[in-house]
């Protein structure tokens, strides 16, 4: 171990380790990608992929991240872009939820739904996706959908789940198992011009509290569709916080709804007990 | 006695986005969205003065009430 270390430091353009050192550490001493970005980040050195991150996040916290392992309940259009903003942003393990397959009306919003991907299964895609982002990751597609008798396995190990489902009374199920097993959560929710989004951090139940009046399936969204922004901008906040959790165990957003208004351009925050 | 009434999202659709309303003492949120003739379950989440209330909640003179639909999509 120390040795891998120090190959990496001897060799390492000051902090930084470039892709093609991480590369060869990979095959010099016979082990994964994975490790090689983990042996790195553990020797104080920041994988040249996140140089960017740098100033906002110290290696350390970077290093957090990567021994991250957070559940996306949902691949697609909340789901795609936290997927795609986590395996960015350098969280280390992704597991994957989706029993669907991409449809031509997903095509609007999906970041994972192109003309290649229709037909199959999101979960699937989504792990394709964030391995070519960066095989390093550890990502683990399930394609059962969420409910409370698989939700302990697929929870399993996780550190926080991602609320990115399209159906409140499965969303109201997350919440649930989540006080339960004193897991972070971050719930995002969109319709037409609007979203919203809110955390249930460990012996909290914020998102439970806001969703148990909302006794149908669905919500407004069934009349308003879901234009390309909307997931994409709830996506990016519940990224945000997520990255917030994992780094510093709480939250800004800890006992409140932001409810978003993209078409007035306005934000409302609400406490929720 | 005066109540602010906020409503968000479709809720605005032939309604307003905020108004001042007179009401009697004693008038709870259940009571306005009555008189709104907005149901239970366009009602998902309610707010007076930003705090998450229940519909049995007593308004009282100068109180903003805040109305959200259930918004689940993904």
């Amino acid at each position: 171990m120390d040795e891998i270390k120090a190959f990496l430091s001897a060799r390492a353009a000051g902090a930084i380790a470039h892709q093609d050192l991480l590369d060869e550490t990979s095959r010099q001493f016979g082990i994964s990608p994975r490790d090689a970005e983990g042996y790195a980040l553990s020797a104080g050195l920041l994988p040249a992929r996140y140089q960017r991150n740098l100033n906002t996040l110290s290696i350390r916290q970077q290093l957090a991240l990567f021994n991250a392992r957070i559940a996306v309940i949902g691949c697609g259009g909340l789901g795609g872009y936290v997927i795609e903003e986590l395996a960015r942003l350098g969280i280390g393990n992704i597991v994957a939820v989706d029993p669907d397959r991409f449809e031509e009306h997903n095509m609007n919003r999906q970041l994972l739904c192109t003309l290649e991907t229709l037909d199959r299964q999101k979960a699937v895609v989504a792990a394709e996706r964030v391995l070519k982002i960066n095989p390093a990751i550890s990502v683990t597609p399930i394609t059962e959908a969420f409910k409370c008798g698989n939700a302990s396995s697929m929870l399993n190990g996780c550190d926080l789940a991602v609320d990115a489902l399209d159906t409140i009374s499965v969303r109201i199920e997350l919440a649930k198992v989540c006080a339960e097993l004193k897991m972070p959560l971050v719930h995002g929710a969109i319709a037409g011009w609007f979203g919203q989004i809110a955390v249930q951090l460990p012996g909290e139940h914020t998102v439970l509290n806001i969703l148990e009046r909302c006794g149908e399936r669905q919500g407004i969204e069934k009349e308003t569709g879901n234009p390309s922004f909307a997931p994409a901008f709830v996506a990016s906040l519940q990224s945000a916080e997520v990255c917030k959790i994992i780094i510093d165990k709480t939250s800004p957003m800890k006992g409140r709804l932001l409810f978003i208004d993209l078409f007035e351009m306005r934000f409302e925050e609400m406490h929720v007990g | 006695m005066q109540i602010t009434i906020k409503l968000f999202a479709t809720l605005r659709n032939n309604r307003f986005d905020s108004s001042k309303m007179e009401y009697s003492a004693g008038t709870t949120v259940l009571d306005v969205l009555n008189n709104l003739s907005i149901s239970e379950k366009e009602a998902a989440i309610i707010f007076v003065n930003g705090r998450h209330v229940e519909r049995d909640h007593v308004m009282l003179d100068g109180d903003s009430v805040s109305i959200f639909p259930p918004i689940g999509g993904g």
